[in-house]
C-alpha cells in the first residue's frame, strides 16, 4: 500500500499536467464566451468530485453508526474536509465565470443557491467536529451527515421550485457540447479524482496517526508518576 | 397508559411546570422576538405596500430566532444535578425524553407565536389576501419542523464547547428548506397565491425529519 502511495501521484500529476494542457490550449475556444469558458474545465470537475466525496460522507457515516468502526469515521472526515474544498473551489469560480459571462457576479438560481447550502450544510459538519469533545465527536458527526444528506433533496426541491417561479433571465440554456469539451472535461475530472483521492488518502494517514500521537500522550501522562510536573 | 407515554407525559409535565414556575424562556424569548421586530421595523418601512412582500420572511426570522432561545435552554437545565446522566442510565426509553422535550418546546414556540402575531398585524398592517386559516396549518407545520430539528440539535451541541453558538451553526443549515417553504407559503397566502407545493414540502420535510431524528435520537444521547 505505501508504494502505491507515490506512484499514484506521479500518476495524478501527469494527469493534472495534461488536463491543464488540454483545458488551456488543447480544448477549442468557445465561440461567443471566449477563452473565459476555459474556467469550466475546473468549475464542473470540481463540483462533480465534491458531490462524490459528499456522498462517500454519508455511506461512511451510515457505516460508522451501523458498525462503529474507527477507519469508517475517519473516511466520514477526510470525504467531508475535501469535500468542502472542492465545493469552494466550485463557489469560487463559479462568479469569476459569471461576471464577464453573465455581468453579475451572482445569482440567487437554482443550481448557485443549491450548491451554496450543500456548502454551508457541510460545514457545519465540520464546525461540529472541530467543537465536540474527542469521544463523542464521531457518533454526532455521523448523525448529523445522515441528518445533512437527506436535507440534500429538500434543498434542491424546494429551490427548484422557488426559481422556476421566478424565472431569472440570465440562465445560459442547456444545449449540447462539442465533443472535444467533453473530452477535455473528462479527463479533468479524471484528474481531480485522483487527485482529490491522493489528498484523502494522505489526509487519512496523517489522521490516523494524529490519533496515535493522541493515544500515546495520553498514556504517558497516566504513566507518569504522581506528583512531576513535566 | 404504556410506560413509555407515561415517561413522556412527566417529563412534559415537569418542563411545563419548570418554565411556569420560572419563566425563563418564555420571558427571554417574547423580550427577543419584540426586540427582533422592532429593529426590522427600523430597517424596513413596515407601512409600505412591498411590506406585505416580505413580512413572511420577517415573522419567520423573528420566530426562529427567538425559538434557538428556547432550545439553548431545554437540555441545559437537565444538565444541573446530573438529571440527564441519571437519565442515560435508567431503563426509559430515550425517545420518550425527546418526545417530551420536542413537545414542550412546541408548546412554548406556539405560545410565543400566538402572542407576537397580533403584534406584527398591527406594526405591519397586514390583512390576509388568502384563506387566513391555513396560515394557522403552516405556523404548526413550520414550527414543528424548527422545533424537532432544533430540539435535536440541541441535544448533539449539549456537550459541546461554546454550545450556545453550536445550535444555531447546526441548525440553520439543514432547516433552510423548511424555512423557505415556511416563508414563501405564508407570503403567498397573504398575497392570495396558491401554497399547496410549499405545504406539502412542510408536511414530507416533517415526516422525514421526526422519524429520523426518533431513529438517531437514542445513539445520540448515549455518545460517550
Amino acid at each position: 500500500m505505501k508504494r502505491l502511495f507515490p506512484i499514484l501521484g506521479v500518476v495524478t500529476a501527469a494527469l493534472l499536467v495534461y488536463a491543464l494542457y488540454m483545458a488551456l490550449i488543447g480544448a477549442p475556444t468557445e465561440q461567443t464566451m471566449g477563452n473565459v469558458q476555459r474556467i469550466f474545465y475546473y468549475h464542473v470537475p470540481s463540483a462533480w468530485t465534491a458531490f462524490v466525496l459528499f456522498f462517500v460522507n454519508f455511506g461512511a457515516s451510515i457505516v460508522y453508526l451501523v458498525k462503529r468502526k474507527v477507519a469508517a469515521d475517519r473516511v466520514a472526515l477526510v470525504s467531508a474536509e475535501v469535500g468542502v474544498v472542492f465545493c469552494t473551489v466550485v463557489l469560487v469560480t463559479g462568479p469569476i465565470w459569471a461576471r464577464p459571462v453573465w455581468g453579475i457576479w451572482w445569482t440567487w438560481d437554482m443550481r448557485l443557491t443549491s450548491t451554496l447550502v450543500l456548502w454551508l450544510i457541510y460545514v457545519s459538519y465540520l464546525f461540529l467536529r472541530r467543537f465536540s469533545s474527542s469521544g463523542e465527536t464521531p457518533t454526532l458527526a455521523a448523525a448529523l451527515a445522515v441528518l445533512g444528506a437527506l436535507c440534500v433533496p429538500f434543498v434542491y426541491f424546494s429551490i427548484w421550485f422557488f426559481r422556476t417561479q421566478h424565472p431569472q433571465p440570465v440562465m445560459g440554456g442547456g444545449g449540447s457540447i462539442d465533443p472535444r469539451m467533453l473530452h477535455v472535461l473528462l479527463i479533468n475530472w479524471l484528474a481531480f479524482s485522483c487527485f482529490a483521492f491522493l489528498v484523502c488518502w494522505s489526509r487519512y494517514r496523517l489522521e490516523k496517526l494524529q490519533r496515535e500521537v493522541d493515544q500515546a500522550h495520553a498514556l504517558e501522562s497516566l504513566m507518569a508518576p504522581r506528583g512531576s510536573v513535566r | 397508559m404504556s410506560a413509555p407515554a407515561g415517561i413522556t407525559r412527566v417529563t412534559l409535565l415537569k418542563d411545563l411546570r419548570l418554565e411556569w414556575r420560572s419563566k425563563d424562556a418564555s420571558n427571554s424569548m417574547l423580550f427577543f422576538s419584540l426586540l427582533v421586530v422592532v429593529v426590522f421595523s427600523f430597517s424596513f418601512d413596515p407601512s409600505a405596500e412591498e411590506s406585505r412582500q416580505i413580512a413572511g420572511g420577517l415573522i419567520w426570522v423573528a420566530f426562529l430566532f427567538a425559538a434557538v432561545v428556547a432550545l439553548n435552554q431545554t437540555w441545559a437545565r437537565e444538565i444541573r444535578n446530573q438529571v440527564l446522566d441519571a437519565y442515560r442510565v435508567s431503563p426509559a426509553p430515550a425517545n420518550s425524553l425527546f418526545v417530551a422535550k420536542v413537545v414542550g418546546n412546541f408548546i412554548f414556540v406556539s405560545v410565543l407565536e400566538a402572542l407576537m402575531t397580533p403584534l406584527f398585524i398591527a406594526f405591519y398592517r397586514l390583512r390576509s389576501i388568502g384563506p387566513a386559516w391555513q396560515l394557522l396549518v403552516v405556523a404548526v407545520l413550520g414550527t414543528w419542523a424548527l422545533v424537532v430539528n432544533g430540539t435535536f440539535f440541541a441535544a448533539m451541541s449539549l456537550r459541546t464547547r461554546s454550545r450556545e453558538i453550536m445550535l444555531p451553526l447546526l441548525l440553520f443549515p439543514i432547516s433552510l428548506p423548511a424555512i423557505l417553504a415556511m416563508v414563501q407559503a405564508t407570503t403567498a397566502i397573504l398575497n392570495g397565491e396558491g401554497a399547496r407545493f410549499w405545504m406539502t414540502l412542510l408536511v414530507t420535510y416533517d415526516l422525514v425529519f421526526t422519524t429520523v431524528c426518533l431513529l438517531l435520537f437514542e445513539t445520540v444521547l448515549n455518545a460517550e
